[in-house]
């Protein structure tokens, strides 16, 4: 029953095989197995979204996918939006507007909101209030990072 | 939480997904886009020793569209089908879509399996079961189909029998000077509805010649609201809306959650109802 599977799938452009349980989370593979605890856990069914990841380019919460789905799969964490060097601009206007306290729920955010405006070039203020809703923060009060939305859509507009 | 231990199995043929079903009967169970079922089988609601996941099966992820319907299979995605071509030709489907949940849930959430769930506040039960769509159902002996008004039974009950899966559905695609609208109360959006109302309307001139009422999270299933269309078509387009509202909502009888009691949603539910008349009827006019 608790047979382990071998699951190949690509990291953050690195092809990795880890061998893992059938019920192992996609999650708990990225944190435990992989070492990329850049991806957070917290409700674990769904509701709260600090561990989106991008599968195949698409934001997805990683806690509602069995790493045995994701076989063949290309998957970004927060680590690999990141550059070599600095912020992204979603990161960048994280921080310019205060779009994070605690930061717990921040690699989610940032994902969620790298992937949304990759796809929205041009998103109204309503827009970026709905597509932010399936995040939940406990600090910030949402104003902040719907600023750092509107700030990166903007800086990413005039780029 | 976590799941308890399954063994997983990655069928590329249906015949094998049937067989598969066959072989572990009540200890397997179809692992679709998984957006409802690893929730609960995170929280233990459930443990199934067999999960059986049908997204390597390519003709599942197929959407056909034929003369008066488009075929949805199981494993299609409802961001993918919210942006296909083919979908836009059943804009109720590609209206509704949006309402689940958030964009990240819908990048793996399924069609299928949100009706094969048969969740009675999800949006695409309603959809099926407004637009009189067709569930394709492949199981041991073969194909079959059944109706929407006979698949829901109650609350996660569907009329699917055991070793059977949802492999399709086709839904009706409705025609010139037709409109529809979803309207839903939810304290945010994208959370479960507390009431809904899908409605979808045909006009000829003023005359309502095809009408469809369906709302959600107000009973065990999704409610079609038959009295209130055959007074919308017997009324006409100009009909009194807020009528028709409380014509729906008259038989209605929901229950009580944390979320809002069963009187608040039933008082909500005529004012809900015209929303979405209101909305089909403005878009059938244009």
């Amino acid at each position: 029953m608790n047979d382990r599977t071998r699951v190949r799938l690509t990291v953050n452009g690195q092809p990795e095989s880890v061998e893992v349980e059938p019920r192992a989370l996609l999650a708990d593979v990225l944190r435990d197995n992989l070492g990329l605890t850049g991806t957070h856990l917290a409700c674990e069914h769904g509701v709260c979204g600090a561990c989106t990841v991008l599968i195949d380019g698409e934001a997805a919460r990683s806690c509602l996918v069995f790493a045995v789905q994701a076989e063949g799969s290309s998957v970004t964490t927060v680590e690999g939006l990141t550059p070599p060097d600095g912020l992204s601009p979603v990161q960048e206007a994280m921080r310019d507007c205060h779009g994070l306290q605690c930061g717990f729920c921040t690699p989610g955010i940032v994902v969620s909101m790298t992937a949304y405006l990759n796809d929205h070039p041009n998103p109204s203020d309503d827009d970026l209030r709905e597509a932010m809703s399936g995040n939940l923060c406990r600090c910030t009060g949402y104003q902040g990072i719907l600023a750092a939305a509107r700030q990166a859509a903007d800086r990413i507009n005039a780029i | 939480m976590k799941p308890s231990q399954f063994q997983h199995h990655a069928p590329e043929q249906i015949g094998e997904v049937v067989g598969l079903l066959a072989q572990y009967g009540d200890d397997a169970k179809v692992l679709a886009g998984g957006q409802s079922l690893i929730p609960i089988m995170a929280l233990r609601m459930a443990t199934y020793p067999h999960l059986v996941d049908i997204a390597r099966v390519p003709s599942l992820s197929a959407i056909t569209a034929s003369a008066g319907s488009v075929k949805v299979g199981a494993m299609v995605r409802q961001a993918h089908a919210e942006r296909h071509a083919a979908v836009a030709t059943v804009p109720l489907l590609a209206k509704a879509i949006p309402h689940i949940g958030h964009f990240q849930i819908r990048n793996r959430g399924t069609v299928g399996g949100s009706i094969a769930h048969a969740d009675p506040a999800s949006e695409l039960p309603a959809v099926a079961l407004a637009l009189d769509a067709r569930i394709e159902a492949t199981g041991p002996g073969g194909v079959r189909h059944i109706d929407a008004a006979d698949f829901f039974l109650s609350t996660w009950q569907t009329a699917l029998d055991d070793g059977e899966i949802l492999s399709a559905v086709e839904f009706p695609v409705w025609g010139a000077h037709s409109g529809f609208g979803v309207e839903e109360i939810a304290r945010r959006k994208g959370d479960f509805a507390l009431v809904g109302a899908l409605a979808g309307v045909t006009l000829d001139g003023d005359r309502v010649t095809r009408a469809c009422i369906t709302m959600i999270g107000v009973g065990s299933t999704p409610v079609r609201c038959h009295d209130a269309e055959a007074a919308l078509i017997a009324g006409g387009a100009t009909t009194d809306l807020d009528e028709i509202g409380r014509i729906a909502a008259a038989p209605l009888t929901p229950t009580h959650d944390v979320h809002a009691s069963a009187a608040y949603r039933k008082h909500v539910s005529p004012a809900i109802v015209r929303r979405a008349l209101t909305a089909a009827l403005k878009e059938a006019r244009s």
